[in-house]
Parts: C-alpha cells; structure tokens; sequence
C-alpha cells in the first residue's frame, strides 16, 4: 500500500511525556524533532513513525515565549535527548530535566546566548577571545590513559575529534566530539524556492546525494499537494539502490583495506569505479545529483540487466577473496559488538541496526513503490555481521535494480497530479546508511521557512561509542569503517 | 689488493650498497604490491627521491622535546651502519669482520631499536608512545626466537661468528637443506617480518594512526630528521635481507681480493637481496594484519619453529 497517512496534534507541556510514552508503547519510533522560530514563540514538532500501515504522527508544542523550555523526554527516548541537546544550542529551548546538559552542536567558540536558528541570529557575533575546553569525563585509575584523536586525521577524513581513555590497548570509553562541519545548511533553504532546495539537499552529504534530495522532494510534495506518478516512484527507487550499491561496495573494500588486505580493497574499488560510472550515464553525474525534481524524475538512460549481472559477479569475486581469508575474518568475527537491546535503546538505524538484529527498514515500513520489501538481518552485531549485512544488501539491491528497470516504461516521469496541500510535508526514505527523514513548512508564497534534516548518522553515531567498549585501540579504524557515518549529515 | 685495502674497501662497499640497495629494496616491495593490487605504483627509486626530498626540508621539534628526539636518527642510522660495515654481506672478510659476532650485529640492531622508541616517546605525544610501547612488545617477542635460530646456524659450524658461518658454509653446500637450517630459515623470516614491520605485523603504509606500529613513533620527525630515520629503517631492511639470503645461500660472496670478486659479490648480494623482497612482498599480498593480540602467536610460532631448528640440528650432528 503506498501513502502515507499523516496527522498532527497539538499538545500541552504537562501532557507531552505521557502521549510520548504512549505513542513510543504503541511501537512507533521518534523520526525527528524540530524547533521552529513563528517570530512571535518558539514551536517544536515532535515527528513518531510507523510502517504497514505507514503512519505518521507529529506532535506539536508551543513554547512560552519568553522562557522556552520543553519537558525532557530523555527518561522515555535516548535519541530525543540528543534532539533536545541539539534544540537547546541552536534555538536556546531548555529542556527541563535533562540529566546530561553537555554541548552538542555547539563548540566553544560559539558566544554565549547566541542562537543560530533564531530569528535575526544572521551573522555570528565575533568569538569571545576566552573559551574553555569541552568538559570530557575523565576516567581515572590505575594505568589508565588518554588518546586524543583529530579532528585533523590522516586520509580523506571529515573532522571529529575522538577521545579514548585506556589501559594497555583496551579502550574503557570513547566520546565522539563532532559538529567541526557545521555549516547551517538547514538555514540554507530558509527562502528558498523549494526547486532550489534539491540542490542544497544533494549537498547535505554528498555521499547520500539521492536520499536526501529524495526525502526532500517527498516532504515538498505533500506540502504542495503533488501525487508523484507510478513511473517517477519507480525511477527514485531505481536511483536509491544505485546509490547504495556504489556504497556498499565501497564499504566492502574499505574494510579489507583497514585489515591491510590490499588486493581485496584495489578489486572493490575497480567494481565502485564501474558503478560510478553507470551513475554518470544514468544522470550526468557520477554521484547520482540531478536527476530527482519536485513531482518528477529523469534519467538519460537504464542500465541494462546483463551490466548489473556483471557486477554483481565482480562484487563476488571480491567477497570471497575476502571471507576466504581466515585472517581478515579472525580479524572481523567478535570485533565491536553491539548488542541487539543496545542498539535498540539507542534508536539505531540502517545497515548497523540491521547487523544487530533488528528489523527495521524505510523501504518495508514507508515503502517508495508497491510490493513487499523483506529486509535481511544479522544477529551478531559484530564487525563481521556489519560486513555481511552490507553484502547481503548489495546482492538485494541488484535484484531490485533489474527488477526497477524491467518496470521502467520510460526514462522520464509524467507530470505529478495535484492534491490537498498542507503547507507542510514530510520525507521518509531508507539511504544505504540508513533513514534519512526531512521536514518542510511553506509559507503562502509556497518559500521554504523551514527544513529539518535528520541524516541516519545522528542516530548511530552514541552506537560506536558503545560497540567500542573492550574493544583493542588498533581495532577502532576498523570498527569505525564498519560503521562508517557521516559526520557532514550529522553536523548539518 | 693488500688485505687491509681489501677489507677496507669491501666494508665501503657493502655500507654504500646497503645505503643504496635497502631504499631501492623498499620501493622493489612497494611496486611488487601495487602490481598485484592491479595499480601502476610508484617507480622503484621513488624512496631514494623521498630521501633526498625530505633531506632538504626543515626539521621542526615540539616545543617540549628533549635531545633524545634530535639524537635518536643519529643512533638509529649510526647502529645501522656499524651494522653494515662489520657483517659479511660483499666480502667475508670486511674490516672487524672478527668481530661481527652474530650476537653483535642483533644488538647493534636492538641500540636502533631501542633508539626509535625512545624517539617515538620522547615528545610524550599518545601515539609516540602506543608506538614505542607496541615495537618493544614486538620487539621482545621476535628477540627470542632471533637467537635461538642464531644459535641454530652456529651449531655445525661452532661458531657465531657471521663471516665463519658463511664460510663454513660455503665449504658445506650439503648443510644448506639439512632440516635444522630449513626451520631456521622459516624462523628467521617470521622474525625479519616483525622487525622490519611488514604485513601481517605492521602495514608501513597505512595513514591510520591507531594501527600503527613502526610509523607511530616517527610521527613527531620531519625534514632530514625523518629522512635519516626512514633511511635508518630501509637499510635495516637491506642488511635483516641480505643477512639472510647470505646465511641461507652465501655463494657468490667475495672471499678473495680481486676486483672481479667484489662485482660479482655485489651483483650476487643485489639479486639475492632482490629475490628476498620479492618473497615478502608476495607474503603481503597474500596476508592481512593480524589482529595485534594475535602476534605473540604468530612470534611464539617462530620461536617454536627456532627451537626445533636447534634440538634437530643438535640430533642430525
């Protein structure tokens, strides 16, 4: 069944935990909380999904305006705590009861009380010349010792700066401290004509150019009222999985080449430069932009069924070259576990969620095109189920593509049909890290006032942290590799 | 040829084409592996190029290093060298060639070991010191079965003198497949693996500074400092080499003074050498890093292997 339902309800500060609670028993889960600036108060919507039937709930909070504070559902959700931490230093909105008020976007250069999302708060004020350090937890005792890591690394590394404290080679605790890339791309689209949105959105993780400026095309289209046809879902879905497999592939290598198996890595990068250039002559670009608008979608060609048969038996030869190597899986199998309950109460997403075992997946429970999706799954959490889950993706993305192109009747889509228009929208869609979720509001002029961007990266990123305890320091590129998230979609 | 200029000129000889050779051995592996990963890769020479590169360049020191960072590439290249000169790697009989007990040139390499490390720690940085920490460990797992098989290639010949092992062994070729000498020979590749920092052990071309081992600790060197210590490490690599393919199959070495002699020795000990690096590049390609508690194993299995070599030579005498 394709469409989404989507309903919005307005609720008060004392009645929030207690719907919250409810809507997370009923076993939805919290897709993206975003803050508003009307001018005259602040506004939160709280966004909870659900899949077969895909359902949308959102709730919505005014804020006294002169003192705007929520109460924190940190007791009920981790990952909305993290919303809330990021609220709190982009709008300045407090949330009441938060156990762990440390900065999150914010780094010490920021003046005090200045709030980039605010209204007004256009250019930032010059930095206070006295700043203090990012209060890390120091571990103390015997033998322990701290690693501090980037944000400058060796390599085509995005800036993070990662601290490790250890005994011997064990790491006891890592703290990620990110948000060195943040560039205000939400503030971007304030303005703008959506059309002009797709751009910017490619650009919120070039490596995810598609899915976000598909969930960006899709919360336009219902705020405008656009019904996409059949041909034009069908080409996104197409375009979706060729973005996942140039990266899956490229995930495959990059994890033989950190256990220095270097042929494995040179044979998946010849199979990723053979996709890129199959993305270059469906869209014109080698990383898929360019080809979604709103209400439509144009490719210049298909690619044919005999060339993605040929790749996947390159994609092959690699994974066996790689799993018939009993050092690099020794060096794969029990590395970075992270345990299903684990992953669950942190609010993982994507192929990391799906290697500890759960279930879930855009694609099944807010599908693009009609028919059952059924997504694989790994139980052991582990660096080795992490490479085995994107494997196993690969090959499912390479019956899907054929399948994609025999349904294509045509390269470009028929112009959408019109429907109710809700002045805002909301886009789902499942992007080889993981979901990427966009909201927009319009204004009467049908401009941009505001898009929230949630990139799966920021609901994985506390997860490595936890599957890194007790695992050896030599390990940790590895096991970030099996992660690998975007540090531009989570800096936003 | 008197014997002094002999040996005088053999033991220059031998430090120029060390000097030389192991850069050049560096580059033989690092072409040898980007063919097998399908690339062009860098030509041979390119680590000589690096050097006098990085020669020209400015070194720079944290604001708290101690002399010890300034004085371990001295050391390093220093120990190296006496190394050189003193082995029977051209002639077997270079100058203090009497003194080039086996013992000797293992801890001659150990001072640059031990340079390294101090080096690596000096600036107190996080990865200097994983480095040093992780290279000492390495360290004095390899140590032990080093010696063992050391004492494995002195039995039949009852001696540790390096020129007379060789000598001794060029007058017996029949000891050369003698299993004691096999095991020996298996042992010592684990060992020059480890201490030249190769796959499976350390990857010394990784820019991930959490898996290093050996890169770790040059971190903190710039300018003609990491020129001299880069140079240090490849002519470790020239000599563990050449050692080696000399102990294993020492024909061709110059055990006489004429001219000819010395070409051929030199050309013998360039193609042995050659031979050798092509070996352990294969081993690379073939192998992943092994998990860095993993590595007493493998160590553990050459010091195995070493004792084997001893009890089977002390059995076959």
């Amino acid at each position: 069944m394709i469409g989404a339902t989507r309903r919005s309800e307005e609720v008060s500060p004392e009645g929030l935990r207690r719907r919250v609670a409810d809507l997370l028993a009923e076993g939805r889960r919290l897709a993206l909380v975003a803050a508003h600036d009307d001018g005259d108060a602040l506004r939160v919507v709280y966004l909870f999904t659900s899949g077969a039937p895909d359902e949308r709930v959102e709730l919505t909070l005014r804020l006294d305006p002169g003192h705007p504070t929520v109460p924190s559902l940190s007791g009920l959700s981790f990952s909305a705590s993290r919303f809330e931490r990021e609220m709190r230093d982009s709008y300045g909105v407090e949330p009441e009861g938060h156990p762990f008020l440390r900065p999150l976007v914010r780094h010490q250069h920021w003046p005090e009380g200045w709030y980039p999302m605010r209204r007004g708060a256009d250019r930032m004020p010059a930095p206070p010349t006295e700043t203090t350090s990012y209060p890390f937890v120091e571990v103390r005792g015997t033998g322990v010792y701290e690693i501090p890591v980037g944000p400058v690394h060796a390599g085509l590394i995005e800036p993070g700066h990662f601290r490790f404290s250890v005994v011997g080679e064990t790491i006891l605790k890592m703290t990620a401290r990110l948000w060195y890339v943040h560039r205000g791309v939400e503030r971007m689209f304030h303005g703008e004509e959506p059309a002009a949105g797709i751009a910017i959105a490619e650009r919120i993780s070039g490596d995810s150019a598609v899915a976000h400026s598909l969930a960006f095309c899709l919360a336009v289209e219902e705020a405008q009222g656009l019904d996409v046809s059949p041909e034009a879902r069908n080409l996104r879905s197409l375009l979706v999985e060729m973005e996942r497999l140039v990266h899956h592939v490229d995930d495959v290598g990059a994890l033989c080449n950190d256990v220095s198996f270097a042929v494995a890595h040179a044979r998946a990068m010849v199979v990723r430069e053979k996709l890129l250039r199959l993305n270059e002559a469906l869209t014109g670009h080698r990383l898929l932009r360019g080809a979604l608008g709103v209400g439509s979608t144009r490719v210049r060609t298909l690619p044919s069924e005999a060339t993605m048969r040929e790749i996947a038996d390159a994609f092959e030869d690699v994974v066996s070259l790689a799993v018939s190597h009993s050092v690099v899986v020794d060096r794969f199998e029990g590395t970075a576990t992270l345990a299903r309950s684990d992953a669950a109460a942190l609010g993982t997403v994507g192929p990391v969620a799906r290697a500890s075992g759960l279930e879930f997946d855009a694609r099944r429970d807010h599908p693009l095109v009609a028919g059952h999706f059924t997504p694989v799954t790994q139980p052991a959490g582990d660096v080795l189920a992490r490479f085995t889950q994107r494997v196993e993706e690969f090959r499912a993305s390479i019956d899907l593509v054929i399948s994609r192109v025999r349904d294509a009747t045509r390269t470009e889509s028929p112009p959408p049909s019109p429907r109710d228009a809700r002045g805002s929208g909301v886009g789902l869609v499942e992007g080889w890290r993981g979901v990427v979720a966009h909201r927009v509001e319009l204004d009467r002029d049908g401009r941009l006032t505001r898009v929230r961007v949630v990139d799966p990266s920021f609901f994985n990123w506390p997860a490595l942290a936890v599957a890194l305890t007790d695992t050896i320091v030599p390990d940790f590129p590895l096991t970030n590799k099996s992660f690998n998230l975007s540090y531009a979609g989570n800096d936003l | 040829m008197t014997g002094w200029v002999y040996a005088g000129s053999a033991t220059l000889i031998q430090v120029v084409t060390v000097g030389l050779g192991g850069p050049l051995l560096v580059g033989l592996m690092a072409k040898v592996k980007a063919r097998a990963e399908g690339r062009v890769g860098a030509p041979v020479v390119q680590p000589l190029r690096d050097l006098r590169k990085l020669a020209t360049k400015e070194r720079l020191h944290a604001r708290h290093a101690s002399p010890v960072l300034a004085l371990a590439p001295v050391v390093i290249v220093a120990s190296t060298t006496v190394a050189v000169a003193i082995s029977p790697l051209v002639s077997t009989r270079p100058l203090l060639g009497s003194s080039a007990d086996i013992l000797a040139v293992v801890y001659l390499l150990l001072t640059g070991s031990a340079a390294a490390a101090l080096g690596g720690l000096d600036v107190g940085t996080a990865f200097g010191g994983m480095g040093a920490s992780r290279a000492m460990t390495i360290g004095a797992l390899a140590e032990p079965a080093l010696l063992v098989a050391v004492i494995a290639l002195s039995l039949p010949s009852h001696s540790s003198n390096l020129p007379r092992i060789m000598a001794s062994t060029l007058a017996h070729p029949d000891w050369v497949l003698g299993p004691s000498r096999l095991l020996a020979l298996a042992a010592l590749v684990i060992v020059v693996i480890a201490e030249t920092g190769r796959i499976p052990v350390d990857n010394p071309s990784t820019h991930l500074e959490l898996t290093m081992v050996h890169e770790a600790m040059t971190l903190e060197y710039a300018g003609s400092e990491l020129a001299l210590v880069t140079w240090g490490e490849s002519m470790r690599v020239g000599l563990l080499f050449s050692l080696v393919a000399n102990l294993f199959v020492p024909w061709g070495i110059s055990t006489h003074a004429t001219v000819l002699s010395v070409v051929v020795a030199v050309a013998s000990l360039a193609a042995k050498t050659m031979l050798v690096a092509l070996g352990v590049a294969l081993i690379e390609v073939r192998s992943a890093k092994l998990r860095l508690f993993r590595l007493p194993e493998l160590l553990a299995g050459g010091f195995v292997l070493s004792v084997l070599a001893v009890v089977t030579g002390l059995v076959t005498r």
